[in-house]
């Protein structure tokens, strides 16, 4: 029997697995797996700047296009850099496979050069990870981890391959198939009814959507609006759902939570039943649990069964997959010959609170509102489906409130982990799933600093990503909640000494952009759309501007302040203790 | 601001993995990672070729914790199946232990004849001493080791539990 390499068998098993870009950078511990990959055209090999990058730019590739994003780095630091973006994809369910160098076998333990316990490390934040010490267990290794990462809930899995490994042969073909990882997959027949039979005799629902919805793929999105129009249902959505529902649609609550919208959150607290579908009533979308939707029955429908109960109890789980149960659901509608109640009061009502106008902020004659260059970025740029990525803070929930979107794998956050530096390596991974897209990443002056390194990746791939840059000169959500909590002491949250980043764009060889004034604002963002390659736009907004409405932390998710209100009343020791 | 403590539950619950390395880990790590108590675990291989293993846990928490507990198990590729005796009903519950007591005259009788009345076996012997071997529900252990503790005990070395549910069905 032929024998190969372990890093020829890895080559061949990606290949198998349908790989065609992997996202890396190279080091000791991988030189054999890098050498492999020099006369190999198979797999496209794209060298980042940071490994945060590699772990970021794969996240934007999978939540773009629904592939498993594929991470390849090197042993100790190479492995520690990409633990925040596996920490990240751990939290939002994103399909990723790293490879990590280890040291030889007979170093392990030894504290070696660039030696670390990568298994260890990434042990609570990979859905699964290896250690491979036989490059006759790298095939099968290797396949399970790409099943593992894409189906049940989707999330990382880490495999850690000592550099011996990589070089010792093994017989070729020797790929026994592993079975163990089964998911559930299609709900309990009889919960599936009494939802329905549940979901008809509702006068006040609401469909609350995650990004389990996204995650799926897109025929669940496509169920979702076939359900909502059967029942007629108000839907809201978390930040991790966004684009699964369209935006323009009359039941369209926009997004719930604790920078939601008024209309999204009274819904959900006044509903008599509540439907999640892919969403795990996160503490951002309850606020306080005693306060979250206290007459509302509940049903939750989730692949993970851990998800059920964790946070809130629920009436009726239904463990599956959102596609499977929701055409259940469907089915057994249509079916069962259900109809829906008259929903026309409970509209009424969410008129009621919808004129509130929750997302209204005061307009200024001087100064570029934040929220008013989002809503430009979307009237000029949404004829072209653009790709949304960002960072973490109040661009990103200013994005989330005043973009809107109207397809799945449009909008790529960083929603559980909360991370600065994910948007720039995102789009990266975005745009080279989808070269044709425009993709932009709305950014603070703060977050960009935090992978500003992987303008060099874009630039080397020719890939016309756009960063546009909120520059308020703060870290505005620390900022903010200085001022909400802490009396507008703002502790280190001031972005001294920035870049000019116009420079620093043409540094790198992209176009920068800089808008100052508001009459600037609609012709910089054109210019930035018209620029054949990438751009950065620093845009110049108010800066202590806040992003309104917000519940706090720890507060009923009813109470929301909006623009007008007090935001220097005291708080209290249980508010500042609360995340 | 006051910590608040919730009303705790204690559970046992049976695992059975993939022999595969670095599951304790994982499930330890699981325990401590998200807040969870371990009072007990045994662990040990219980299958013909080797590949299985069964874990025995106690852990105490309140009800929606232990629920959570039950469900965060599964959610690890290597773990087959969890099986919270506590919820399924009646079951057996029985740790061994070892137990080195030291002495002389009448220490050494009572010792020797306490052991008889505990069902314990003298397992190994000196002129001094006696390592008695007892095996039973973790309360008898206890109440036996705190007997000895008055008459010279040394050391104490307990497996914790293994559970098994009664009746003819497996968990």
């Amino acid at each position: 029997m032929t024998e190969r390499s372990g890093a020829d068998i890895l080559m061949d098993t990606l290949v198998e697995q349908g790989v065609e870009v992997v996202f890396g950078y190279p080091g000791g511990a991988v030189l054999p797996i890098y050498d492999a990959l020099f006369n190999d055209n198979r797999i496209r090999h794209i060298l980042v700047r940071h490994e945060a990058g590699a772990a970021h730019a794969a996240e934007g590739y999978a939540r773009s296009t629904g592939k498993p994003g594929v991470v390849l780095v090197t042993s100790g630091p190479g492995a520690t850099n990409a633990v925040t973006g596996i920490a990240d994809a751990f939290m939002d369910s994103i399909p990723m496979v790293v490879l990590t160098g280890q040291v030889a076998t007979a170093m392990i333990g030894t504290d070696a050069f660039q030696e670390a316990d990568t298994v260890g490390i990434t042990r609570h934040c990979t859905k699964h990870n290896y250690l491979v010490k036989d490059p006759a267990d790298l095939a099968a290794t290797i396949n399970e981890a790409f099943k593992i990462a894409t189906t049940g809930r989707p999330g990382p899995v880490v495999i850690d391959i000592p550099k011996d490994v990589q070089v010792a042969s093994a017989p070729a073909n020797q790929t026994e198939p592993r079975s163990r990882f089964n998911p559930p997959t299609t709900g309990a027949p009889e919960a599936i009814a009494q939802a329905v039979a549940m979901l008809a005799a509702a006068e006040a629902p609401v469909l609350y959507t995650g990004g389990g919805i996204i995650n799926s793929g897109p025929e669940a999105s496509e169920l979702l609006r076939e359900l909502q129009d059967l029942c007629g249902a108000p839907l809201t959505s978390t930040l991790m759902g966004l684009g699964a529902f369209p935006a323009q649609n009359k039941a369209w609550l926009g997004m719930l939570g604790m920078h939601g919208t008024y209309e999204a959150n009274m819904a959900m607290n006044r509903a008599d039943l509540i439907i999640s579908v892919g969403a795990r009533f996160d503490d951002r979308v309850t606020g306080r649990i005693e306060d979250f939707a206290p007459n509302a029955k509940k049903i939750h429908i989730d692949i993970d069964r851990s998800s059920i109960n964790k946070t809130v109890q629920v009436d009726l789980p239904i463990i599956g997959d959102c596609t499977l149960v929701l055409r259940q659901m469907i089915d057994e509608w249509k079916s069962s010959d259900a109809s829906a109640q008259n929903l026309s009061e409970w509209y009424a009502r969410i008129d009621g609170w919808r004129a509130r106008n929750s997302l209204a902020y005061p307009q200024s004659e001087e100064e570029i509102m934040p929220q008013l260059a989002i809503e430009r970025l979307f009237e000029l740029t949404k004829q072209y489906d653009p790709i949304i990525t960002t960072e973490v803070g109040q661009h990103q929930m200013w994005a989330a409130q005043h973009f809107h979107f109207f397809a799945p794998n449009k909008w790529l956050t960083s929603g559980g982990l909360g991370t600065m530096g994910y948007g720039l390596p995102a789009a990266i991974g975005a745009q080279l799933g989808n070269p044709e897209a425009l993709v932009i990443d709305v950014a603070g002056e703060a977050s960009i600093q935090m992978n500003i390194q992987e303008l060099g990746t874009a630039s080397q791939y020719r890939l016309p990503v756009k960063v546009f840059i909120l520059n308020n000169e703060y870290m505005g959500m620390v900022r903010q909640w200085q001022e909400l909590t802490y009396e507008s002491r703002y502790s280190n949250s001031y972005s001294d000494s920035l870049p000019d980043f116009v420079k620093l764009a043409e540094a790198y060889g992209w176009k920068g952009i800089v808008i100052e004034n508001l009459d600037d604002l609609d012709a910089g963002i054109q210019a930035m759309i018209d620029h054949d390659g990438p751009v950065i736009v620093d845009c110049r907004v108010a800066k202590l501007a806040n992003c309104l409405p917000m519940f706090r932390s720890g507060a009923p998710h009813t109470e929301m302040i909006m623009y007008g209100d007090d935001t220097q009343r005291e708080v209290t020791a249980e508010a500042k203790a609360s995340v | 601001m006051k910590i608040q403590h919730r009303e705790q539950e204690r559970h046992v619950l049976a695992i059975t993995v993939d022999n595969e390395s670095g599951i304790l880990a994982k499930i330890a790590g699981l325990f401590t990672a998200r807040g969870y108590n371990i009072d007990s675990l045994t662990v040990a291989d219980i299958s013909e070729n080797h590949n299985v293993s069964r874990i025995t846990i106690v852990t105490h928490g309140p009800p929606a914790v232990i629920d959570q507990i039950h469900a965060q198990l599964e959610r690890l590729v290597p773990v087959h199946k969890v099986s919270d005796l506590t919820e399924l009903g009646p079951h057996v519950e029985r740790e061994l232990a070892l137990v080195k007591v030291a002495g002389k005259g009448d220490n050494r009788v009572e010792a020797l004849r306490l052991a008889d009345v505990y069902r314990a076996k003298v397992v190994d012997s000196t002129t001094e001493s006696f390592i008695f071997e007892i095996t039973g529900a973790p309360e008898k252990i206890d109440s036996f080791v705190a007997l000895m503790r008055e008459l010279g005990l040394v050391e104490v070395g307990r497996t914790g539990i293994v559970g098994m549910m009664r009746g003819v069905n497996g968990a």
